[in-house]
């Protein structure tokens, strides 16, 4: 049990520290690789909690494809970030106000919440004894058969974010000499060869 | 002291935050807002999994599960969006962007 507590502080304590990197670091890249860290750690909390299957999930899908596709837009566009920090001062009250409000009211309702009765009486998917049953086994029995429509639907957006994303970033530049691979093999011998006969002396 | 849902809550609380504050922060920079949504994101999938462990449900995990999947096509879709951008532009400013034609 202490194991757990010093386990849950520490990540959490780097997850806030990190998840402040991320805002306030003053180059992009750092600001991404604390992101890539506060993703880690989120995942580290997630197998505290004993959602093993989420927290590989977050590891694979943030830290492998997302962490990376930002650090890609980061390093392709040629972006003076300095000049993009200098109204910095002037929103800061802003954004201390509001992030003020916004902590206190949560603060307030997480002092003042109740779970009702009946919600723990009647859980819609119980999660079965882990020690018998693993985590991700538990989720793919329900995802597949009760949730299936949702998931089947969670991967058309994926498809269509895809489909979207490459339609954006594609261009088609004229002027641009390509293969045509169609073309090269669809050449025959009588377009490309001619057969002269040519005169002694009388040149072509 | 045990763990429990309370600790998570805060945490996550802190950190959806830290996400608004920086959206506020970085007002200029798209890149630093996607970053700060993801971190939202993020607070909001911890404050899903706690409650699904601590009422002993599962649809809690399913649901933050979606909630990933959309949170990566979005920041696929609004990076590649900031790429034109910048394609056509030359710059990524949030204040440029205020052109609606053309």
């Amino acid at each position: 049990m202490i194991v757990e507590s010093l386990v849950f502080y520490t990540f959490s304590a780097i997850l806030l520290v990190s998840g402040a990197m991320v805002i306030s670091a003053r180059n992009p890249v750092h600001a991404v690789l604390a992101l890539v860290a506060t993703f880690f750690l989120g995942a580290g909390l997630f197998v505290l909690l004993g959602a093993e299957f989420l927290a590989m999930t977050l590891v694979i899908v943030y830290v492998g494809a997302v962490a990376v596709l930002f650090l890609f837009v980061v390093m392709m566009l040629d972006i003076s970030f300095a000049e993009l920090r200098q109204g910095l001062r002037r929103y800061l009250p802003v954004g201390g106000v509001v992030g003020l409000v916004l902590v206190v009211e949560l603060v307030l309702v997480e002092l003042h919440w109740t779970v009702l009765p009946r919600v723990l009486s009647k859980p819609a998917a119980p999660i079965p004894p882990p020690d018998q049953v693993s985590n991700s086994h538990a989720l793919g029995h329900i995802l597949y058969t009760q949730y299936f429509y949702l998931f089947q639907a969670s991967g058309l957006i994926l498809l269509i974010a895809m489909i979207g994303a490459i339609v954006l970033s594609l261009r088609s530049r004229a002027h641009v000499r390509r293969q045509s691979i169609a073309e090269q093999v669809g050449r025959r011998t009588e377009d490309a060869v001619a057969v002269r006969r040519v005169p002694t002396g009388g040149g072509v | 002291m045990e763990i429990g849902l309370g600790h998570y809550l805060t945490v996550a609380a802190i950190l959806f935050t830290i996400g608004v504050f920086g959206i506020f922060l970085n007002r200029k920079n798209v890149i630093t807002i996607l970053m700060s949504i993801e971190l939202m994101l993020l607070a909001v999938n911890i404050n899903f999994v706690a409650f699904s462990v601590y009422l002993h449900d599962l649809v809690g995990q399913v649901f933050a599960m979606f909630i990933l999947t959309v949170a990566a096509a979005e920041s696929a879709i609004g990076l590649a969006i900031l790429v034109v951008y910048f394609r056509n532009r030359g710059s990524i400013a949030v204040e440029d962007i205020n052109m609606m034609k053309g």
